[in-house]
């Protein structure tokens, strides 16, 4: 453990930063759970709370932001402190991103709620957003514990989602062959899965604060780019 | 508009630049410089009392070295030890050694008073003598014996009011006192007093403790300047001013030297755990 600030309302300062990104994230959490469950369920009532939700979201990070700021202007910090005050500011803009995007995902199912979704597919889909969220609950873990090992973890994991994504991109793709009024659907489907991946890469760079806030350095490892379907064509033979 | 920082040196930072190299800080050094003056072991006694305990630095040369650390850690007994300042205190015994371009200082056949005057040293409150401003810049030169004849010392006088960045508000009240002065102008003064002996290092022992945040940022922007021909060695009490005006930082604590390093590293990501408590204000 570090020894407290002589100063102790800087230490409180410090602390308090903490606590808001805790509940940031675990508001996050919440709505990109929620926001899944709404698409699986085509819920309307509850995707529009979710619209709502992200909000609150919005006004932690200008909250968290600008008591980073006024601790800058006002305390100085230097090592340590100063490492986490912009590790703040840079998770809460992560977190904030990933909010967002669970917002993208509940705007989607306003559209497509009527429509019969395919089974298959959203069981992908779950196993992707089960992934995307539990990577999600491990990087705040990992901030609130100071854990590089655990962001590392989390860190390496994307690769995961990133195969996840690369096969539901060709099944949905698939689909979309098979019968054109698929299209609609599918496209939308795949925005969901686009955002979930996205969310990894969120949660990739608050694993990567969270080393730097830790330790000083940046993660050194080549980490192996997961999406590759900028690379991906129809083939018809497949 | 935005009026400009006096110390220059931070406009390119902040200005939007593609070219990482423009962005270039002041606390970023492009080559690896050759050392100036190297310390081995350097123990200092007042009396029983030990003040410092086996010194090992190597400071660069044409940079800013910074010397950090808490009250009575042994920061100006350190400074002290580099222009043979200790000899006069009569309890004081230095062992160990400091070497100038190799050269060792303590050696008993050097001209102490040669060595001198090649280590200019400016102190926390301005000290100017209780002479005109232009006999403070020339006392140094005369009793070195560094100019010939008046023209000479005049040009010299001029030449060092004008680094100092001091000119232009005295070259008409030369022989005003330099007493007369506001207190950053006579810091700048002591600064122009140090350099008129053409020194290659520079000692400051919180140069700026007593002046305002402007005539600081004045004597900030004047070390800058000066460290590309000096060799400027500075104690602060400011991590601030350390992580502004130096490119290397030794953290003292109970005369040891804890921690040393590029400055940009000791203050983002210092590796010792009392230096962190230290610059962070976790401990005093
Ligand atoms: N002339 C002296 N006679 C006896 N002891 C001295 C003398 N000068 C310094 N000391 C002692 O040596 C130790 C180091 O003092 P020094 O002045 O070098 O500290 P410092 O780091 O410069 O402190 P400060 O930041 O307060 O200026 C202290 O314990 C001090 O009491
Ligand atoms: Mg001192």
């Amino acid at each position: 453990m570090t020894t407290e600030h002589i100063v102790s309302s800087y230490e409180d300062e410090l602390a308090s930063l903490d606590s808001k990104i805790a509940q940031m994230g675990g508001l996050t959490e919440t709505l990109i759970a929620q926001a899944f469950d709404a698409l699986c369920k085509g819920d309307v009532a509850s995707a529009n709370n979710v619209i709502l939700d992200d909000a609150k979201i919005d006004e932690f990070e200008l909250e968290i932001e600008e008591q980073a700021v006024t601790m800058i202007a006002r305390r100085q910090p230097m090592a340590l402190d100063l490492r986490q005050i912009m590790v703040a500011i840079k998770i809460t803009s992560d977190l904030e991103r990933i909010g967002d995007l669970g917002k993208n995902i509940a705007k989607r199912v306003l559209s497509i709620h009527t429509e019969i979704q395919p089974n298959q597919l959203m069981h992908g889909m779950k196993s992707m957003q089960d992934l995307a969220l539990s990577q999600l609950k491990d990087v705040l873990d990992a901030y609130a514990e100071r854990n590089t090992e655990k962001a590392l973890a989390v860190w390496r994991g994307d690769e995961e989602i990133d195969a996840i994504y690369n096969s539901l991109f060709r099944e949905l793709l698939t689909y979309m062959m098979e019968d054109p009024r698929n299209i609609g659907l599918c496209t939308h489907l795949l925005f969901c899965a686009k955002n979930l991946e996205r969310i990894g890469d969120h949660t990739t760079n608050i694993a990567e604060n969270v080393h730097y806030l830790v330790l000083g350095t940046n993660i050194n490892e080549a980490r192996p780019k997961g999406d590759n379907t900028s690379r991906m064509l129809i083939n018809q033979d497949d | 508009m935005v009026a400009t920082h006096v110390v220059e040196s931070k406009a390119p930072m902040l200005e939007q630049t593609n070219d990482l190299a423009e962005a270039e800080t002041t606390n970023v050094e492009p080559a690896e410089k050759s050392t100036k003056i190297t310390s081995e072991d350097v123990c200092v006694y007042y009396g029983e009392k030990q003040a410092l305990f086996g010194i090992d630095l190597e400071i660069p040369e044409n940079s800013v070295t910074s010397l950090i650390g808490p009250s009575g850690c042994g920061k100006s007994t350190y400074l002290r030890c580099i222009n043979r300042m200790n000899d006069v205190i009569d309890i004081c015994r230095v062992t160990g050694t400091i070497k100038i371009d190799g050269k060792d200082i303590y050696d008993p056949s050097l001209d102490v008073v040669e060595l001198r005057a090649r280590i200019g040293m400016v102190f926390q409150k301005p000290n100017p003598f209780p002479k005109s401003i232009y006999d403070n810049i020339a006392y140094g030169p005369r009793i070195h014996g560094l100019t010939s004849n008046k023209a000479e010392l005049d040009e010299l006088v001029e030449n060092s009011l004008i680094k100092a960045g001091l000119w232009n508000e005295v070259k008409d009240r030369l022989s005003g006192p330099g007493t007369g002065l506001s207190g950053g102008q006579q810091q700048r003064l002591c600064i122009a007093r140090a350099i008129a002996t053409k020194p290659e290092v520079i000692l400051m022992d919180e140069p700026c403790s007593a002046l305002d945040p402007i005539a600081t940022a004045t004597i900030e922007e004047l070390i800058d300047e000066l460290r590309s021909n000096y060799t400027i060695v500075i104690v602060t009490h400011s991590m601030q001013q350390a992580a502004r005006v130096s490119q290397r930082t030794a953290f003292f604590h109970l005369g040891k030297i804890i921690e040393e390093g590029e400055t940009t590293q000791i203050f983002t990501n210092p590796q010792n755990e009392k230096t962190q408590d230290y610059i962070t204000g976790r401990f005093g």
